[in-house]
């Protein structure tokens, strides 16, 4: 064996041990509530709990309400950039990128400072504006994964001459962009959506202090409170995001497959 | 005289500073088969693009059956066009993509499937309708992007350099396609390319531009052998050009080199001392003094090229070249390279360059 593809395999071990050794151990310990013998009882009680059950699904139709008001502001916008402003594509990028360095903790902040019940925009004074808030809270956070998903299915397809043949055939915009231009990129919209929903289903902060019933919270104060559940809990969490990450690969033999293209 | 179909009138584009196209006319016939001729960067796709809609001239009037649609949207213009990328839908099969501008329009679904059928028929690919287009050659996509653009009956059409991306054979065998269709249907069509031949074979008309400006307008026989300026001469067809100097203007005489050739009645003003640029085509020249030849040069054989059933042979006279082709016969070997040759010509076919 020749010394270089020695090292590969010995780095290859030593990501894949890195990976997998925590993820093994936490399975391990999510099987050893019931003292003596492996169960699954831990992954019982958690399914069991009403608790979960109700914060989950709350966690689950906050992520679609996400996906929805994320593909309406990503995909005009990013379609658009690629069509009409190239120039501007590097200040949307850096815009996008912000939720990333900007931590969730400051957003929300500033979400409580600029809506409070006593702002002209009272978003914090019920529940549904709330929930609305958390909603477009969570469609920034995503904004990275979202954009950069949509922009890159929007480099597979010419943007600009395919608008324009379906504009010369009498589309007007609403059309071009439902019928030619979404189901062309719908694949990375899926992968943006799958990712939003990743996002939305683990995240703790914003609901937190948003006080929303969240998954998020959910979790954290399982952990702070149990021993075999959390372990339990992460490894289904780790199960859904997985799910969702296969999918798109499934998703993606789907996709509309480019023709030749000249030159 | 008809009122045109197409009128282009005045029409000027500019990007910032740059202007692509300056004081542009055309005036184009119910069902003419126009095609605009140039090198890249001439202006002819902007042309064209404003004809579609997806450019606005910044000044000038462009009129399509009487009535003026340089402000209307590409969407409203009611024109057909075929994209040099061809430009299916990918997520469209090939009948989809046929009857999107007919469902666009609110065509009912049995009136759409029936269009779809005929032009499928028209482009004899009947048996395509399923496929995407991701599945067809370059040369099936182009027609499908062709029978997309003449399902819902536009009143125009344009075609922007649909031909250039295929390969060579497919190219002539689609060329011929679309002008029998354009001529079955009688669709008024305008057709950008830069390939000269591809041109010269299909057009009613053509208009050779250059430099944001069409340097001449007319048929292919008329810009073949009567180009109008020094850059149609150029650039269509192969063209010898001789620099010369007029010796005496009345007398129409012209000296080539240390040779004279008469020109009467086709110096136009020159004075006796100008020099002028004379211009043949290779077949208007002969080798050797053939009959019906009025004038003849003398030179010397520099280049010889054995092509099959042509040998091309490059003529020196004085510091001038000339490229003639003639036949192969295989009884006559071809001439030897450093032989003296005479060239003889009809003096009506050398054309004087402005």
């Amino acid at each position: 064996m020749k010394a270089g593809r020695f090292w590969a395999w010995i780095v290859f071990i030593l990501g894949a041990a890195y990976f997998f050794i925590p993820l093994i151990a936490t399975i391990e310990f999510s099987l050893r509530m019931r003292r003596g013998v492996y169960s699954f009882d831990a992954y019982k009680v958690v399914l069991g709990d009403s608790q979960f059950q109700t914060t989950f699904m709350y966690s689950v139709i906050v992520a679609v309400f996400t996906i929805v008001l994320g593909v309406l502001i990503v995909v005009p916008t990013a379609y658009w950039i690629r069509l009409r402003l190239p120039q501007l594509r590097p200040v949307v990028e850096f815009i996008t990128l912000l939720p990333l360095v900007i931590p969730a903790i400051v957003i929300v902040f500033g979400y409580i400072r600029m809506y409070g019940s006593n702002s002209p925009l009272p978003f914090l004074s019920n529940n549904t504006a709330t929930n609305a808030l958390l909603v477009i809270g969570y469609a920034a956070l995503a904004l990275p994964y979202m954009y950069r998903a949509v922009d890159t299915g929007l480099r597979t397809i010419d943007v600009r001459t395919l608008t324009e043949a379906a504009q010369i055939l009498g589309a007007g915009w609403g059309t071009i962009v439902a019928r030619v231009i979404l189901p062309n990129v719908l694949i990375a919209v899926l992968s943006g959506a799958f990712l939003t929903f990743a996002i939305v289903i683990g995240e703790f902060t914003m609901a937190s202090l948003l006080n929303r019933p969240a998954f998020g919270p959910y979790l954290q104060n399982l952990v702070a409170n149990r021993a075999y559940e959390p372990a339990a809990l992460s490894i289904i969490a780790f199960v859904i995001t997985w799910g969702c990450m296969s999918l798109i690969q499934v998703l993606s033999r789907f996709a509309p497959k480019s023709a030749n293209r000249p030159n | 005289m008809a009122e045109p179909f197409l009128s282009i009138q005045h029409v000027r584009k500019s990007f910032g500073a740059t202007t692509v196209v300056e004081d542009f006319n055309l005036d184009v016939e119910p069902g003419e088969f126009v095609s605009f001729l140039g090198p890249s960067g001439c202006g002819k796709t902007t042309v064209l693009r404003m004809v579609a809609g997806f450019e606005e001239p910044s000044a000038g009037k462009i009129v399509v059956a009487g009535k003026d649609i340089t402000r209307l949207k590409p969407n409203q213009r009611n024109v057909g066009m075929v994209f040099q990328a061809y430009a299916l839908f990918p997520n469209l099969t090939v009948a989809q993509n046929i009857g999107f501008g007919l469902k666009v329009a609110g065509m009912p679904r049995a009136d759409i499937d029936a269009r779809v059928a005929e032009m499928l028929d028209m482009i004899k690919l009947p048996q395509m309708a399923d496929r995407y287009p991701y599945q067809l050659s370059g040369g099936q996509q182009q027609r499908i992007a062709l029978a997309r653009a003449i399902a819902p009956k536009p009143k125009l059409l344009l075609l922007d350099e649909p031909l250039s991306a295929l390969d060579a054979k497919v190219r002539v065998s689609l060329r011929e396609e679309i002008r029998s269709i354009q001529k079955k249907l009688g669709i008024t069509t305008i057709f950008v390319t830069h390939d000269q031949e591809e041109a010269l074979s299909i057009s009613d008309r053509i208009a050779v531009m250059y430099g944001g400006k069409a340097e001449q307008v007319g048929t292919p026989f008329e810009i073949y052998n009567r180009p109008a300026t020094k850059f149609v001469a150029n650039f269509v067809g192969t063209l010898n050009v001789l620099e010369g100097k007029v010796t005496d203007a009345a007398a129409g005489t012209v000296q080539v080199n240390t040779q004279e050739v008469s020109l009467k009645g086709k110096l136009n003003g020159s004075k006796s001392g100008d020099t002028l640029s004379l211009a043949l085509r290779p077949e208007a020249i002969s080798l050797g003094r053939q009959p019906g030849r009025d004038s003849s040069l003398s030179g010397e054989i520099s280049e010889v090229h054995f092509l099959g059933s042509v040998i091309r042979v490059r003529v020196g006279i004085g510091g001038n070249t000339v490229s003639l082709d003639t036949f192969n016969s295989p009884a006559t070997p071809p001439p030897a390279v450093g032989e003296k040759a005479e060239i003889s010509f009809s003096s009506d076919d050398m054309l004087v360059l402005h």
